[in-house]
Formats: structure tokens, C-alpha cells, sequence
């Protein structure tokens, strides 16, 4: 098999997955590229986890009351789906159409908007938005509970158009005005709760959604020029027709899957990294109705995702997830995780609470002096771990030979088979000559492989804290 | 003696899951509270009194004394109008100062970008506890985030004599001739701030000797810490640590619970105090003690639930101590919300106080809006 197909097959279950180990890696790069694909953008057709054993055995874990019982959950879930893209785009959607914890302090809600984007996130985003516009957890976040005929509260109606769908501005013009704020305020009104049971002492219950027509204010609203006595799914169905929408939303695709885009405030003025690969995915989104399934088809067989290696930080999800894939950890339900997933945290990532309704800053806004070291701490502790069975496989496998291995090899055999990662020359150098100064590299005794197997584990050790493994 | 001018420092220590107020300043002459705390009053001949109508908690000894000795300040029901109960977001409200939106940036890296706009110290904020609070977070902001200061530092799972040659291959791949584009080279230059911070933070113990006995749990570990990286002299301005995650949480249980931690705060807050007195450098550092929220005025038979304003704590040589603010009435009618202290001091008050007097900067974009000063400073 050749290697290219091997790291354009770790490229994808990384991008649209959490990663994978070795094995695999080569299962799916025998299967094909295209069949990959295919199994992606179809969750229906594989196992989700089993949520029955999970609750069973670990049941703060469904309890979903605090905010870390609802992260094990997750992380849980992300690190063992059988259905990685239905996951991937649940994190994207939840980084897009935000809501937070901090505010919300429901956990019954919390999850099941989490669902929504699991049921809807590669279908239609026309559907989608107006689900979310509906769901209790966005209505309840963005004030729409506080937005009433004849007194409107503008939250929601602000950030449905700038974080949800047109965003500020595109190619330096304004997408909208304060008065467009207003008529799309106006139009939600009415789209509120049922009476909700209160926390003390009852507990947290599901909200529910409920339309008051007595609310609703039905009076003529003019929206991007055009005018009638529209409601929420009208002004949804005019955000639709915008060019705006279209490009909002693939250049977020493009961020999340292909390459780092500056922070969306900086998009009206500033062009896409590739506006030819935006242009591709804004066809596919308008041509197939809205609808995802077709633009992320066509995004992960364009030659622009695929020479996107390493062109992209990794989230801190993507390091505890990743990590946990590859070094084989809690992939049964087991004690333990709670750690694990307060690591997302430390690093900047508190899933289901991020820090405004704009979401985490990504890219290199995710690496400071303090998750920096957190980072490498966590993954080199795991990769350091032989009783691990994904680490354990890494180093078999090395030491599969009894031949001397020339520091060149040694090193280049642990980029390998832990990405395949590319580093920079000055990097290779660097680790090389480590190697070489620790003495021949010998694995055909006993002994010989027991130090030889601490040797490739302290390579992948150094190989995780490098600059070059915090992307993805 | 006569000592250099050294800069000024602030260091915060949160009491996290929100602390009874009631029951760490109590008003033992008021009736109502007896009423409100069936099973949780504490008894008037208990209560360690410093005037006719309120004293501390019994456990509370050594911040009694620091009381008496006239350098902590006691603010009386301190909160936010509109008060929300939920632990994240009115911890959230505390750290950045914005009530009604939710933002991002914290009132302290607000601060650490005034003191040091250019980032040329690693150090000028340090946080003891694993992941940044909101309160230190700004962007462009470097703020280092130990855990344990014994033991911080890049690749520590690996054994010593194998993690010195690790760190020099770490320092040598992370400083190379010849550039790789923006973002690398960020990472590149934060892991080398990290290296930096972590190698001049691991004098701060190693230089550190004190005959002051700090208590053996995480509350006195921060201060300790804290008390070692204010010594060794690194410029550091902002020292912040947290108590074990939402222990103030008291909805059952409180009485011993409660009791217990309070004796860690005072203990560990007076050791800290004495510790830096003993170095000559008592004048230098305020002390801020505060909580998200309070709890409500009635008990619940074994614990108090979430509810509004609360007490906080400004320590330090040179702060003016006594009582500030009012304490909240504990008339029936006067309760919030049927149940809650109406605060009657700006939690932003407190911080612009600090901001102002002590470190001299303008407090209004930081704390967002013109609160009024107090006169503790």
C-alpha cells in the first residue's frame, strides 16, 4: 500500500473524523478513499455507540444535570461513534450556532440540542436553522423569551444574521442594517416557551417551544428590501436567497475541514484563503437545495482538501479525542474519563460552554503559554504509556526486526506510524541526532528491546510536543 | 527597614460554589437571622464579635485577628443588580464585569495588558489551578497556569535524568534558523515563553524559606505558591487561585462542611499575610477573598441553596480595615425575590478601588462603566 494513501486517509479521519490508529488506517485505505467517503456522509448506515450500556454502567453519564456529566458524555460518545462525521459536524455546528452552559444551566435541553444537530447536521442548513430558531436552548439563550410585540429584545435577531447566516459583511460591504435587526427581531417575536417548571424544587425539566400567535407581531416588516407581514421561516426564507448565506457558511466549512481562516469578525474585509475552493462549495450549496450532505461530498474529494495537510490547529478536542483514539483509551465504558475530559477544558475548550454566542477563536488563538504546555503534557503522557494498547502497537511494530535501525529510520519509522506527521527539516535533525547520541539502536535481544521499546516511546513523546503536531 | 520600592501586586483568591455570607459575618443581634437559620445559626456566644450586630464565623480566628490589627477590610453586601444564580454565569459576571451580554475578556488580563502592553514578561500573570479562569483571560495576554509548582513545567511524565536531554532537544527544535510561516513560528516562540516561565518559576521554591507553617490542604497550597512566586521577584502583578472547584456549594451538610473551609481561608489567608511580613513585604500585595454569590437567607434544613448578595475580603498592610458597605436588612420585606441579601455595594466598585488606588490605573474600561470608590484604599 502505498504511504500517500495512508496519510491522505489519517488527513481524512482526522478532518472528519477524531483520528484513528494505524490499523485502522490501512483497513480504510484497502477499502478506498471514495468508500470512506461514502461511509462519512451516511451515518445512518453504521453503529452509533450504545448509549443503553453506557448509562447503564456509567449513569451520570445520561443524568445530564451538570455540566461535566454532559462533557463525559459527549467526549465519550466522540471518542467511540462508529459514525465520526455525524460527531465532527455536532462540534461544528455546536461552534456556529452557539449556545452556552454558563447561561442555559440545563442539562435535559443542553443535550438535546446537541441531538438536533446530530438528526440535522448533514442535511438541509435551511431546516436546520429553523429548528435551532425553535429550540429551546436557542430561544432561552439569545433572549428570544424576552422578545415581545410592541417590545422587542434584538439578541436573537442580531445574531441570526451575524452568526448565523450572512454574517457582517462580504467582499467589504455591509450585509445589513440596524433596521433589517429590527424587522427580523420583529418577525420572531411570538417564538417563545411554554411556562417553565421552575429548578427549585423540581429539578431541571426539558423547556419546551411554544408559538403565541397573541405575541407574534404580524404587522408589515421590510428585510432586505423586500416587504410583507413576514415571520421567522419568511425571513429564513429570504436569508436563504442570499449570496451572503452561501458564502458565510462554506467559509466556515472551509475553516473547520480544509484551513485556518482568520476570526469571523475579521471576514467582510477580508478575502478567503482560497476563494476558488469557496466558490466550489458555495455551488454545491446552492445547487443541492441547502443541503450538506452533497458539499461535504464534494469538499472532501476537491484537490484543495487534499493537499490541505497540516494546513489547520488542533482544536483541543481534536487532541483529547485524538489522543484517546490513538493510543486505544477508553474505548469500553470505564471510570476514569472524567480527567480526560477535563483536559478539553484546561486547554481552552469547556464543550457545551463556550465563551460568547461567537464561539471558540480557533486556529492560533487556541495555543497560549498555558494550553501550550497542557497539550503537550497530555499527549505526551499517554504516547509515553506502553500499557497502552494503541502505544503498545507502535512499538510491536517497531521492534518487529532484529536488525540495527539507523537513526534516520528509527525516526522517520515513529513519524509513521503516530501520523504519519510531517515536521520540518530542522525538526527531523534535531530528533535525529537525539537518537543517534542515545547510542545504536539495537532490538534484537530481549533486553535490547526492552530498551529499545522506551526509546521509540520517548521519540513519540518528543515527536507530540513538537510545533508540527499541533495541527491537524 | 528600609526597603526598595517594589511595584504593587494583586492577588485573588476565589472562593468557588458561593459562600454562605451569612454564616462568615453574622449578625448575631438580629432576630431574623435566628428565624432564617433554624438548624445553621450559629450561636451568639460562638460568634467572634466585632461590633454590637455582626462578628465571623467561630473558625475564623486568624481573620478575626487580622481584623483587629486593622488591615482587612470587610465588605458588606456586595453583588450585581439583577442577580443570576447559576454558578458559571455569575462567576462569568465576576470575571469580566458585564452583567447583561456575555463577553470574553477578564478584569485582570484587562489589567496585564495595561501593566505590560508589550507582553515582555512571561510572568506578569500566574494562575495556581489547571485552566485559565475568565477573570486572567484577554487576548495577546500570556498568563502562565500552573497546577503544582513543584512539579510544573513542559514533559513532565517523563523521569528526570531522560527529561533534562528532552528538554534540551525541546529547546533546540523550538528555536530553529530559519523560519516556517506565522502560526509555527508563534508556537515556536510560545513554547520557548513556556520553557522561560517554567525555568524562572522553578526558583520561586527553591529560593523560598520561611518559618511560617502553611495548613496542609489545596487553599493553603495556592497561597503558599503564591506567596513563593511574590518573593523570588519575577514582576509578576497578578496572582489569582481558586478553592477546590464549587466546594462552597452548601447545599447539605453545611455546618461541618462549611466550617472547615472557612478555618482553611483564615488560616491560609493570615499565613500568607505573616509569610510576606516576614520578608518585609507586607506592603506591597492586596488580597481580594470573594465568591460568586451568596446563599439564601433561609436554611433548607441542612444546607442554604444559591442566592444573592454576599461578604468580600480586601487584606493586606495597607489597607484601611473596618466595615464597608451596609449589611443587607434581614426584613422579611426587604429580601430579594422573596429570599435573597439585597447587595448595596457593586462587586465593580470593589475592583475599581483596587484598579485606582492601588495600581493606579483608569478602572473604567476594565470594570466597563464608572463605579463608585470605596474608602478602603
Amino acid at each position: 500500500m502505498a504511504n500517500d494513501d495512508i496519510a491522505l486517509m489519517a488527513h481524512l479521519i482526522r478532518r472528519a473524523g477524531f483520528g484513528a490508529g494505524r490499523e485502522e488506517l490501512e483497513a480504510r485505505a484497502a477499502t478506498g478513499y471514495e468508500a470512506t467517503v461514502q461511509e462519512l456522509i451516511h451515518p445512518e448506515t453504521q453503529h452509533d455507540v450504545d448509549l443503553d450500556l453506557m448509562e447503564r454502567y456509567l449513569p451520570e453519564y445520561g443524568e445530564g444535570t451538570a455540566l461535566e456529566s454532559l462533557q463525559q458524555t459527549w467526549v465519550y460518545r466522540m471518542i467511540n461513534t462508529g459514525r465520526p462525521l455525524q460527531e465532527k459536524m455536532a462540534l461544528f455546528w455546536h461552534g456556529l450556532l452557539c449556545t452556552g452552559f454558563a447561561k442555559v444551566d440545563n442539562g435535559p435541553i443542553t443535550m438535546d440540542y446537541l441531538d438536533l444537530f446530530r438528526e440535522h447536521g448533514l442535511g438541509s442548513f435551511k431546516t436546520l436553522l429553523v429548528e435551532m430558531s425553535k429550540h429551546p436552548t436557542m430561544v432561552y439563550y439569545l433572549d428570544n423569551v424576552d422578545n415581545h410585540r410592541g417590545s422587542i429584545n434584538e439578541n436573537f435577531g442580531r445574531e441570526l444574521l451575524e452568526l448565523f447566516s450572512m454574517g457582517v459583511g462580504t467582499d467589504g460591504r455591509d450585509n445589513y442594517t440596524e433596521d433589517d435587526v429590527r424587522a427580523v427581531s420583529r418577525a420572531f417575536t411570538g417564538w417563545n416557551l411554554e411556562p417553565t417548571i421552575p429548578v427549585f424544587p423540581y429539578g431541571r425539566c426539558k423547556w419546551r417551544f411554544r408559538y403565541d400567535p397573541t405575541d407574534h407581531d404580524d404587522g408589515e416588516k421590510t428585510f432586505l428590501g423586500k416587504t410583507g407581514r413576514w415571520n421567522g421561516e419568511d425571513i429564513i426564507d429570504i436569508l436563504f436567497e442570499q449570496p451572503a448565506t452561501a458564502r458565510f457558511i462554506c467559509r466556515h466549512l472551509y475553516n473547520f475541514f480544509v484551513a485556518d481562516e482568520p476570526q469571523v469578525p475579521a471576514w467582510k474585509d477580508t478575502p478567503p484563503r482560497d476563494m476558488e475552493a469557496i466558490r466550489i462549495l458555495e455551488k454545491a450549496f446552492v445547487d443541492n437545495g441547502f443541503d450538506m450532505r452533497p458539499v461535504l461530498h464534494t469538499l472532501f474529494n476537491s484537490e484543495f482538501f487534499k493537499d490541505a495537510l497540516f494546513l489547520k490547529m488542533k482544536s483541543p478536542a481534536d487532541v483529547v479525542i485524538g489522543t484517546m483514539r490513538l493510543v486505544k483509551e477508553h474505548q469500553e465504558v470505564k471510570p476514569g474519563l472524567f480527567p480526560i475530559m477535563l483536559e478539553t477544558t484546561f486547554m481552552g475548550q469547556d464543550l457545551l460552554n463556550p465563551p460568547s454566542v461567537e464561539g471558540w477563536h480557533t486556529g492560533r488563538e487556541w495555543i497560549d503559554s498555558g494550553t501550550l504546555v497542557e497539550r503537550i503534557n497530555f499527549v505526551a503522557d499517554h504516547v509515553g504509556d506502553r500499557s497502552l494498547p494503541g502505544i503498545r502497537l507502535i512499538v510491536d511494530r517497531m521492534s518487529n526486526g532484529t536488525s540495527v535501525m539507523s537513526p534516520e529510520e528509527f525516526v522517520d519509522s515513529c513519524l509513521d506510524l503516530i501520523g504519519p506527521v510531517e515536521v520540518q527539516k530542522d525538526t527531523r535533525s534535531a530528533l535525529i541526532d537525539h537518537s543517534a547520541n542515545g547510542g545504536e539502536l539495537r532490538r534484537a535481544t530481549e533486553e535490547e528491546r526492552g530498551d529499545f521499546s522506551r526509546r521509540v516511546t520517548e521519540m513519540l513523546q518528543l515527536i507530540v510536543s513538537t510545533a508540527e503536531y499541533q495541527y491537524t | 527597614m528600609a526597603t526598595e520600592q517594589r511595584e504593587r501586586v494583586i492577588v485573588v483568591l476565589s472562593l468557588s460554589g458561593g459562600n454562605d455570607g451569612l454564616n462568615t459575618l453574622i449578625p448575631y443581634s438580629n432576630a431574623n437571622y435566628y428565624d432564617y437559620r433554624p438548624t445553621l445559626g450559629i450561636a451568639e456566644d460562638q460568634v467572634l464579635r466585632i461590633n454590637d450586630e455582626v462578628g465571623f464565623h467561630p473558625s475564623m480566628v486568624e481573620m478575626k485577628r487580622m481584623y483587629d490589627e486593622g488591615h482587612m477590610a470587610v465588605i458588606q453586601g456586595v453583588g450585581y443588580p439583577k442577580p443570576n444564580r447559576s454558578h458559571f454565569r455569575s462567576m462569568d459576571i465576576w470575571h469580566t464585569c458585564e452583567t447583561d451580554k456575555i463577553v470574553d475578556e477578564g478584569w485582570l488580563g484587562q489589567t496585564i495588558r495595561e501593566l505590560d502592553p508589550n507582553a515582555e514578561n512571561v510572568l506578569s500573570g500566574v494562575n495556581f489551578g489547571r485552566g485559565l479562569p475568565r477573570a486572567m483571560v484577554a487576548s495577546g495576554v500570556p498568563v502562565s497556569s500552573v497546577g503544582d509548582l513543584s512539579t510544573y513545567g513542559l514533559l513532565t511524565g517523563i523521569e528526570q535524568d531522560q527529561r533534562i536531554q528532552a528538554l534540551e532537544v525541546f529547546s533546540r527544535m523550538y528555536a530553529p534558523a530559519i523560519g516556517a510561516g506565522p502560526v509555527t513560528d508563534y508556537i515556536w516562540e510560545t513554547g520557548r515563553a513556556a520553557l522561560k516561565g517554567a525555568d524562572i518559576l522553578k526558583v520561586a521554591p527553591e529560593m523560598y524559606s520561611s518559618t511560617v507553617e502553611y495548613g496542609n490542604n489545596a487553599i493553603a497550597n495556592g497561597m503558599k505558591s503564591i506567596a513563593q512566586v511574590h518573593l523570588a521577584d519575577l514582576g509578576t502583578r497578578i496572582l489569582y487561585t481558586t478553592s477546590p472547584y464549587n466546594v462552597f456549594d452548601t447545599h447539605a451538610n453545611e455546618a461541618a462542611m462549611h466550617s472547615r473551609l472557612l478555618g482553611e481561608v483564615s488560616g491560609a489567608v493570615a499565613d500568607f499575610n505573616d509569610d510576606l511580613r516576614e520578608h518585609g513585604r507586607g506592603e506591597e500585595v492586596i488580597l481580594l477573598v470573594f465568591s460568586e454569590f451568596g446563599r439564601r437567607a433561609r436554611d433548607n434544613g441542612g444546607g442554604t441553596d444559591h442566592g444573592t448578595g454576599s461578604v468580600c475580603f480586601v487584606i493586606g498592610d495597607q489597607v484601611k480595615g473596618g466595615l464597608y458597605g451596609e449589611y443587607p436588612s434581614l426584613e422579611e420585606g426587604d429580601l430579594e425575590d422573596g429570599g435573597d441579601l439585597l447587595h448595596n455595594v457593586d462587586f465593580r466598585s470593589v475592583y475599581a478601588t483596587m484598579l485606582e488606588k492601588w495600581i493606579g490605573l483608569e478602572s473604567r474600561p476594565i470594570v466597563r462603566g464608572n463605579f463608585e470608590l470605596l474608602g478602603f484604599l
